[in-house]
């Protein structure tokens, strides 16, 4: 491997039981960008035990190459057996750029490989881009918050490696006439190797709602909430709309709403065709999460509260009255 | 069971504010705190020790004024806190960082549990635990929610996007802590008092024989900060107008409907 030798922008697809995960498919769009400034392939890297609906997914979406590695043993995720393939892959055929999502498991593989190949590893990137005279990836990702956002190069060695938050891009358009190379590469990851064994899963998550990575519309609530049980309003106009509620890191940490709710920094990123901001002061933290959505509406009595400056839709007033009157609103021009 | 847990002094960043003018951030007056993350790290290697005694120490890598969150760690029932700093340390990057760490693990252990927090709040990365992992060549499970240990066996569940799982390994193991793990213990007065008067140590780069020097520092570090910015927000919203929440309601509606957004 080497800095002058290696070419290729590698996507690895993370699956879950045998289906690709969004993130994966979101970073081919962002690889193609990169491949193209880079004049190199973008290339999908497949593991797993059921690889067929990832190979086609990595298709539609853009890649020029699908790497695949099929076994038992990647059934499940492990940083054992998934670093292992990664590493021999990238022995082989020596990529220049590597992609992953920034999942529990993408963040964990992420590292492992990092490490081993002692080389720079920049974590959830918001905006990629390629310096034209060094052949850098420009990684930019947000600290302290969302306070600051900082731009990263990793110069001196290769592959460079970055991850990307889920949400943080959208998808690139289907393309139903790419038809990639399927490269099938047999590795295998002997059983003394992988000290984790996954024995059960638990599916049900904290609550049995829409996940906020794949709500299309988002209703969120933060401290101007006053209280957990007022959170019912909300999820009246996340039911009428078809998606979910979601919270802010003051509602989390007054004991509102559990974690796996929270938008921002800290939490999730998401990017919903619709994002309701309800008693959100619009703290950078949060906003670091949310301002990708296509359409940002604010409702605050504080007609100062920096969410106003996000906003695309901006509702002054008192959301205890606002949001029960879209509720209405929305219900009877339903029936209408 | 010999337990190690990595902490992290952190700026608040719920009480960080830009300055308008400058467009800079204001760091005075912010205070400095535990990795939120961090303490219930702390809290799960507390409660292992609790259920199955041995020892709980604390390491953190930072300047002299770190030894503050090393003091509240050991007024929370650590028994044991080292500072790994040195000029040499400055300037790492996540892989760096992790070498360092794990070069001071090795020095301290063996440990049968290394903990850290998912993240730290302010760099964000959730990388220099598992990294520190890598280093060692040592099982890691991040994003735990707890874990049972039964002679060298392990149980931990481990919380990912779609669910739990629940997964089995063999001691030693780096695990990383989330807020859902536990809610962590307020340090008792009697602790408070002595952990004031506590000496905390420190390991320096002469203590880490036999480390690789060129992988530490900002020359160690394979990535670099090229340029940093604050984020640039423009006020470009309508106002959604009425004389009543109900006709405000029907404003946007109607726009929305507009827009084809609803």
């Amino acid at each position: 491997m080497g800095f002058e030798t290696c070419k290729d922008v590698w996507v690895f697809i993370e699956c879950f039981q045998g289906q690709p995960k969004s993130v994966g498919l979101e970073l081919l769009g962002q690889g193609r960008k990169l491949a193209d400034s880079l004049k190199q392939d973008l290339c999908a890297v497949v593991i797993g035990k059921e690889v067929e609906a990832a190979i086609k997914a990595s298709g539609d979406y853009g890649a020029d190459k699908v790497y695949v590695v099929k076994g038992d043993e990647y059934e499940n995720y492990s940083a054992d057996a998934y670093g292992h393939v990664f590493l021999e892959l990238c022995k082989k055929y020596d990529p220049n750029t590597i992609l992953v999502g920034a999942t529990v498991n993408g963040r964990d593989m992420g590292s492992k490989i990092a490490v081993s190949l002692r080389t720079g590893l920049t974590a959830d990137c918001t905006a990629l881009s390629v310096e034209e005279e060094s052949g850098n990836v420009v990684w930019e990702r947000p600290a302290f918050g969302g306070n600051l956002y900082a731009q990263i190069l990793c110069s001196e060695t290769r592959p460079q490696m970055g991850t990307c938050r889920p949400g943080a891009f959208k998808k690139p358009e289907v393309n139903p006439d790419n038809h990639p190379e399927v490269i099938w590469v047999d590795i295998h990851t002997p059983a003394a190797m992988i000290r984790t064994r996954v024995i059960d899963f638990i599916t049900a998550c904290a609550d049995n709602d829409i996940r906020l990575d794949e709500a299309e519309v988002i209703v969120s609530g933060g401290r101007g909430m006053r209280g957990p049980e007022n959170f019912a309003v909300l999820k009246e106009l996340a039911d009428v709309l078809g998606g979910t509620v979601g919270c802010s890191r003051a509602a989390v940490d007054s004991g509102w709403m559990p974690q796996t709710r929270q938008v921002g920094q800290t939490g999730s990123t998401v990017s919903p065709k619709v994002y309701f901001a309800c008693g959100i002061s619009g703290a950078v933290q949060h906003v670091a999460g949310m301002s990708e959505s296509g359409t940002i509406i604010a409702i605050n009595k504080d007609e100062t509260a920096p969410i106003f400056e996000v906003a695309d839709y901006c509702m002054v007033g008192d959301l205890f009255e606002i949001v029960p009157a879209l509720v209405k609103e929305l219900k009877a021009r339903q029936q209408g | 069971m010999n337990i190690v847990v990595c902490i992290k002094q952190v700026p608040d960043t719920t009480e960080i504010k830009i300055d308008p003018v400058k467009n800079t951030l204001i760091r005075t007056g912010v205070p400095s705190i535990m990795n939120p993350f961090d303490k219930n790290a702390l809290e799960t290697g507390l409660q292992l020790k609790d259920q199955y005694g041995g020892k709980v120490t604390v390491i953190s890598m930072g300047p002299p004024q770190a030894k503050a969150v090393l003091r509240e760690a050991l007024s929370m029932g650590a028994d044991d806190a080292w500072l790994i700093t040195d000029r040499a340390f400055g300037g790492s990057d996540t892989y760096a960082t992790s070498y360092i760490l794990s070069q001071a693990i090795g020095k301290l252990g063996p440990f049968d549990v290394i903990l850290g927090g998912k993240q730290a709040i302010d760099g964000d990365t959730g990388q220099t635990a598992p990294s520190i992992a890598e280093h060692l060549d040592a099982v890691r499970l991040t994003y735990i929610l707890d874990l049972q240990v039964d002679g060298d066996k392990v149980i931990a569940r481990r919380q990912v996007e779609e669910g739990i799982e629940v997964i089995e390994t063999v001691l030693p193991v780096l695990c990383t802590a989330t807020k859902e793990s536990n809610k962590p213990r307020y340090g008792t007065v009697k602790r408070k008092i002595a952990s004031l008067k506590a000496e905390i140590p420190e390991i320096t780069l002469a203590d880490l024989v036999g480390a690789d020097q060129s992988k530490m520092g900002l020359k160690g570090s394979p990535t670099k900060v090229k340029a940093t910015f604050t984020p640039q927000r423009t006020a470009s919203g309508v106002n959604i107008e009425g004389n009543n929440p109900g006709e405000m309601a029907g404003s946007l509606i109607s726009k929305l409907a507009d827009a084809k957004i609803l």
